[in-house]
């Protein structure tokens, strides 16, 4: 047996609970004692459209907090933004309804194994993934800041039970609709320094996480990132989500978002070769 | 398996228990799925086709979702024959999978090269020569839109390795007459032919207005391609019913398996379904079996290119 996908299965996971929030849907899914194999920064790949869909392809989501319960056992949450149509025929399914998944795939968020002063940072429903690894953090004894950056006050994800487990939030939105105008980078070396930052976690769009990355190697702190790469698979094997990485010893190569990350160390990245010809490296 | 239909095949001399294959390019070289199911049941692992040297493949976005398919433009990322030697086919032989190798150049003379490492590799039951990967920068390169140039490649492989391992030459669906360049490579020495590679395609996004993949040009494969796949396949056995077959393009479930086998595959290569869906082949692999029996066959053979008998 290989190690890759080692904790991943497929099954059919029951939809719990749909609820709308703000632009998003929370989706609550039963998945069985699967959920101790669940870490932060991993992700689920979701079958849409039913059995004569034209969609092929699976759809994947971080997940975004797991829970153990004696109501419903093993459940963990997704953060869906229904945008496309396959977004949008999940985000209309109904409870009771089984999807066809698999996970958990991918890597997790790396945990300090002392208390350390971590910045989670979060673009749009890219937040999602941070509130289930602030919980963790903070069980480790670690101080989580965390701030959230949009580009309207609408596609802030921000729930009331995820805020109880940071020590303080702060929200950015470009057009100033909700919490302080700008970008969660605007005031970001200041807040590494004031705040003695030993480790960001940022989860978000590409431009923001190649942003952070170079605020955080500026400053000599750690940035572990999860990245958003189009994945065909989700498991390895269509070669379509790769990212430019380079290896300690400067050999850049073209890794899998998906099972190399998403969730990877953003100095590793190659960012300004994302998207060039791999060629002209 | 819950039936009694003996499901063996053959290819060239080369024989497996059952028909489903992976397909190149859409199995990584095994151990991703291996999470998902024993290698060893299935009939074989078709690798990534390797090149004589690492490759980074090409520019992202490498893919474009379509109506019942989907385009990729990887441009053959791979590790190189040898660290694939090294590492990979080591791996596959210790799972109990049977491998057919696949392998992609730039010159016919690369591909000789690449069928003389494999030469000295134990534990391969076939080679298959792509010379229809549509994702390289130059149109010129896709060695089977070109009897003359298809030939040549098949040629170079044959002076090595022909007569030891079985030579499968994999062509594409995108030329005038199928049946000519299959007729050419096997007179230049193939074994078997696989058919189709993918189906040049494009998307344009209107967000950029512009072609979405980073390569422009991608191939297309999945449902969408199926009646490409069985069309080729049937004029293909029809032209050359003594050629053995390895059929792949949109199979999703055991109907659309029998279906090519119908027009004339020996074997059945799985490719885009498993990105959907990791265990595919499996349940490919049994719905097969139960059709097969439901129509009164009791082996596979009887079934292949039944769809020709008048």
């Amino acid at each position: 047996m290989s190690t890759i996908n080692k904790s991943a299965a497929q099954f059919l996971a029951p939809i719990i609970a749909n609820k709308r929030i703000g632009s998003y849907h929370q989706i609550i899914l039963g998945v069985g004692d699967l959920v101790k194999n669940c870490r932060p920064g991993n992700f689920i790949a979701i079958s849409v459209g039913g059995d004569s869909s034209r969609m092929i392809l699976r759809r994947a989501f971080a997940i975004s907090r797991t829970s153990d319960s004696a109501q419903y056992g093993g459940t963990i949450e997704l953060i869906v933004a229904p945008h496309g149509a396959g977004s949008r025929w999940l985000a209309s399914q109904s409870e009771g309804t089984e999807l066809d998944v698999v996970t958990p795939l991918g890597t997790a968020f790396g945990i300090p194994t002392e208390p350390v002063n971590a910045l989670l940072i979060g673009g749009g429903y890219g937040s999602a993934p941070l509130f289930g690894l602030a919980e963790v953090l903070k069980n480790r004894g670690c101080r989580t800041d965390m701030l959230l950056g949009a580009s309207v006050g609408e596609k802030i994800y921000a729930p009331m039970e995820g805020k109880r487990s940071v020590n303080s939030l702060q929200i950015f939105t470009e057009d100033g609709s909700m919490g302080e105008k700008g970008r969660v980078t605007s005031r970001l070396e200041a807040i590494i320094s004031e705040r003695a930052i030993d480790i960001i976690y940022s989860c978000g769009p590409m431009p923001m996480l190649r942003a952070i990355t170079e605020i955080a190697q500026a400053n000599d702190v750690i940035h572990q990132c999860a990245v958003e790469e189009a994945m065909a698979c989700g498991v390895g094997i269509c070669m379509t989500c790769v990212l430019p990485v380079k290896d300690e010893t400067g050999i850049i190569s073209m890794k899998r978002s998906c099972i190399d990350g998403p969730v990877i160390d953003g100095s590793s990245v190659c960012w300004d070769l994302v998207g060039k010809n791999p060629a002209e490296f | 398996m819950s039936t009694s239909v003996d499901l063996s095949t053959t290819l060239g001399d080369a024989w497996f228990p059952t028909p489903i294959f992976t397909a190149s390019g859409c199995a990584s070289n095994g151990k991703e799925l291996a999470q998902f199911f024993p290698l060893k049941d299935i009939g074989a692992v078709v690798t990534k086709s390797v090149m004589t040297k690492p490759r980074h493949g090409r520019a992202t976005p490498r893919m474009a979702e379509t109506p019942s398919g989907m385009l990729n433009s990887i441009g053959l990322q791979g590790p190189g024959i040898d660290a694939f030697l090294a590492n990979d086919l080591p791996w596959l032989i210790s799972q109990g999978s049977r491998v057919i190798v696949s392998i992609a150049g730039e010159t016919s003379d690369e591909y000789g090269v690449l069928a003389r490492k494999l030469r000295a590799a134990s534990g391969i039951s076939a080679i298959e020569v792509n010379i229809s990967c549509p994702n390289v920068e130059n149109r010129g390169l896709v060695f089977a839109a070109d009897s003359d140039a298809s030939c040549r490649v098949i040629d170079s492989v044959r002076k090595v390795i022909g007569g030891e391992i079985p030579i499968i030459a994999k062509l594409t669906p995108d030329v005038t007459d199928i049946a000519k360049i299959a007729q050419g490579v096997v007179d230049s020495g193939a074994d078997a032919l696989a058919l189709i590679n993918t189906v040049l395609g494009m998307v344009i996004n209107l967000d950029t207005m512009k072609p979405h993949l980073g390569g422009k040009t991608g191939g297309l494969s999945g449902p969408a391609i199926r009646p490409i796949a069985v069309r080729t396949i049937y004029q293909v056995h029809n032209a050359l019913p003594s050629i053995p077959i390895l059929g792949m393009g949109g199979v999703a479930s055991g109907r659309d398996a029998l279906e090519l086998i119908l027009a004339g595959a020996s074997g059945v290569s799985v490719g885009t379904a498993s990105f959907g869906n990791p265990t595919a082949i499996m349940s490919i692999q049994k719905e097969l079996a139960l059709l097969l029996q439901a129509r009164g066959f009791t082996s596979l053979q009887q079934a292949i290119g039944y769809a020709h008998r008048g």
